[in-house]
């Protein structure tokens, strides 16, 4: 019988049926971070448990770092505390650590795909909603809480039910200036950010087909947004040439062997969908948010929504809570409004060809008087690829700060916050109220091109216009 | 380990309107630099209950009326954005003991179940009546009926769904899997053996 791939990675991790009916689904692969961790890892000694399987978990460290700061103790002893938490719990445990150290720490979900860790068929778990990027691959990955952590550390399973499967498919292509990240925001805005709650999102269609595995884990990254748990898309060649080569990759006779396993993971054609959505390419404008969730994102060409004209009390209500805490006046233009910080980074865009397409269209622009700029790699290893191929100096002489590898201004659990009510243009996931750190900041989401434009014009910005230029 | 079998929760309730409140609005991030889920509870909704100095604002939680409150009433999407265990936790820590709302957001919703927190889906309509009957007496007593799927208070009952393996989880104890999942730890190792790359 022809099975979507989500079918089939279920299927072959499936360990037995619970009582309550869900199932107990094996984790193949567990990664971790210092944020989510150290409270399972109490759990896991309070219950005198071990770890079953310590070479299946990684960790590194993402969300406390600073990335203006390198010698510890850090600054701020509670992130200090918690980087000795997570080294004390892999130490102890035989988990492999990608500490700064080691010169391959990063976000976890950047550094999972390039270290070969991520890899299609399998199963992946980890304490933060964004865990969904590495579907890209064709690997289901879900999302987990503290006590879904203890459970996978002490037994590598975990007990749910199954999702429905909602395929999605972006067929055509994609105008000159439109981005991986106006995909995805234009999907949570047509189906809004609960609208995959219960749903796996299988994203295909020649926009996929087309798509770099980088381009693939932005749309995936922000599955969650969407209400999707897990989001993915099927492997094929690009995964496989993504993967070739890499740390924990297979090789030798074990290499062609896992190729022919993982591309037999895709989508059988015919297999059932509980739901499709087609949605033309040709139909996506590069896309900012105007409110205070993600779903809340119009083309740069569209006007901030009128309450007034609201097709329901309940959007009226949405849309005035929103402009108050925005502070943006409804029916006016988005481009033009003016902005204070200009955040490039996350692991949603913080990676190589997100600073490759900035650094190319930058070059020779300066950043607008008064704005912050900073530009943070995803990882050690984006970073020094960065810096090998010179895309740091490009950012830095057209006014970007240069940092290190971390969370950063994304939700500020380090020193990178928003002030007051700063607005800020951000490569990020989430426009949240507070999420970048002040309690009265403000954020529109965007491509890392429309940041580069707006961070140049001191205004949100139509990145064709400013640039000149299109998709490569 | 034996758990609480959870049949009910009955209390005051409070009424926390909104809908898609997320989970960085349920905790703040910057609360979550800890290793413990401690003191949790009284950064719940901070900054919308607190204003930039740390006095109370105007905020369901901070009127004395409903401080007994261990049921919250509220919205769609309830629990949506990060994965933070620290928002059911906070929730529970502040006191509560169950929830009310039009939807819940699906890993929250989880996560409050593995902490035996009932997540009762009911209409906005009928959330409304609750929440006009506890404005009106906040001593209202309400019962969120686990084994029935209904809401009661006073003379009224309503409908209130709770997902099928949840309210069975609830019901009889076994809401948080630890120990089931433990116990299938032999085929766990059967299933691994049968995927290559688990053998790194």
């Amino acid at each position: 019988m022809a099975k979507s791939l989500f079918e089939k990675v279920w299927d072959a991790h499936a360990v037995r049926t619970l009582a309550n009916g869900q199932t107990q689904l094996l984790i193949g692969t567990h990664l971790i971070h210092e944020v989510t961790s150290p409270q399972a890892f109490g759990m896991l000694r309070d219950l005198n448990l071990p770890v079953l399987m310590p070479t299946r978990t990684f960790a590194t460290v993402d969300h406390i770092v600073p990335t203006d700061e390198f010698a510890e103790p850090y600054r701020d002893p509670l992130a200090q505390a918690m980087m000795d938490e997570l080294r004390r719990n892999c130490a102890e445990n035989n988990i492999t650590f990608f500490d700064r150290g080691t010169g391959k720490q990063g976000i976890v979900h950047i550094v999972g795909p390039e270290q070969g860790i991520t890899q299609p068929g399998t199963t992946i778990a980890c304490g933060d909603s964004h865990t969904s990027t590495h579907g890209a691959f064709g690997a289901i990955a879900f999302g987990i809480g503290t006590t879904q952590i203890r459970d996978v550390l002490a037994t590598q399973t975990m007990a749910l039910g199954k999702l429905k499967v909602r395929r999605i498919e972006v067929n055509g292509t994609l105008p000159p200036g439109v981005y991986a990240k106006d995909v995805i925001l234009h999907i949570i805005a047509q189906l809004g950010v609960n609208g995959g709650t219960g749903f796996a999102y299988e994203y295909a269609g020649s926009v996929f087909d087309n798509f770099s595995m980088e381009e693939r884990m932005t749309v995936c990254n922000m599955s969650i947004e969407g209400g999707a748990r897990v989001g993915y898309v099927n492997p094929d060649q690009t995964t496989v040439d993504y993967l070739e080569g890499r740390p924990y990759s297979p090789t030798g006779d074990d290499w062609p062997a896992a190729v022919a396993r993982w591309l037999g993971f895709a989508s059988d054609p015919g297999c059932h969908y509980d739901d499709v959505v087609v949605i033309d390419a040709a139909q996506i404008a590069p896309s900012v948010t105007w409110g205070i969730n993600p779903g809340q994102g119009i083309s740069i060409e569209q006007s901030i929504p009128d309450p007034a004209l609201a097709t329901s009390e309940d959007e009226k209500a949405s849309i005035e809570e929103a402009l108050e805490y925005m502070k943006l006046t409804p029916g006016a233009p988005i481009k033009g409004t003016p902005i204070n910080v200009a955040f490039l980074g996350s692991c949603t865009n913080g990676r190589l060809s997100d600073f490759q397409e900035v650094a190319r269209v930058i070059a020779g622009h300066k950043v607008a008087a008064g704005v912050k700029a900073i530009a943070v790699p995803g990882s050690q290893i984006v970073a020094a690829q960065c810096e090998k191929l010179g895309i740091d100096k490009v950012l830095t002489e057209a006014g970007f700060e240069w940092r290190a590898a971390g969370c950063s201004m994304c939700l500020a659990m380090n020193p990178d916050k928003l002030i007051g009510d700063q607005l800020c243009a951000s490569s990020s996931n989430r426009n949240f109220k507070g999420r970048q750190g002040s309690t009265t900041g403000r954020t529109v989401l965007m491509s890392p091109v429309m940041v580069a434009a707006a961070a140049i014009t001191g205004q949100v910005s139509d990145a064709r216009e400013v640039f000149a230029t299109g998709r490569n | 380990m034996a758990l609480e079998k959870i049949s009910s929760v009955v209390g005051q309730a409070v009424h926390v309107p909104g809908n898609d409140i997320d989970t960085d609005r349920i905790i703040p991030a910057r609360f979550m630099k800890c290793v413990t889920f401690d003191g949790l509870g009284e950064y719940l909704f901070y900054d919308v209950r607190k204003d930039a100095d740390g006095h109370d604002r105007a905020h369901p939680l901070n009127d004395e009326r409903f401080k007994q409150a261990t049921i919250l009433l509220t919205g769609a999407n309830f629990g949506c954005g990060s994965s933070r265990e620290h928002a059911p936790q906070a929730i529970q820590k502040y006191g509560f003991r169950g929830i009310v709302a039009e939807n819940f957001a699906e890993i929250f919703f989880g996560n409050c179940t593995t902490l035996g927190i009932p997540c009762a889906v009911a209409t906005r309509a009928d959330i409304a009546r609750i929440a006009a009957a506890v404005a009106a007496d906040p001593t209202t007593e309400v019962t969120i009926d686990v084994e029935a799927q209904q809401v009661r208070f006073g003379a009224e009952t309503l409908p209130a769904e709770i997902r099928g393996s949840a309210r069975d989880g609830l019901l009889n104890g076994r809401w948080d899997a630890i120990a089931e999942l433990h116990e299938g730890v032999p085929q766990v190792r059967e299933t691994a053996a049968r995927l290559p790359y688990m053998a790194v």
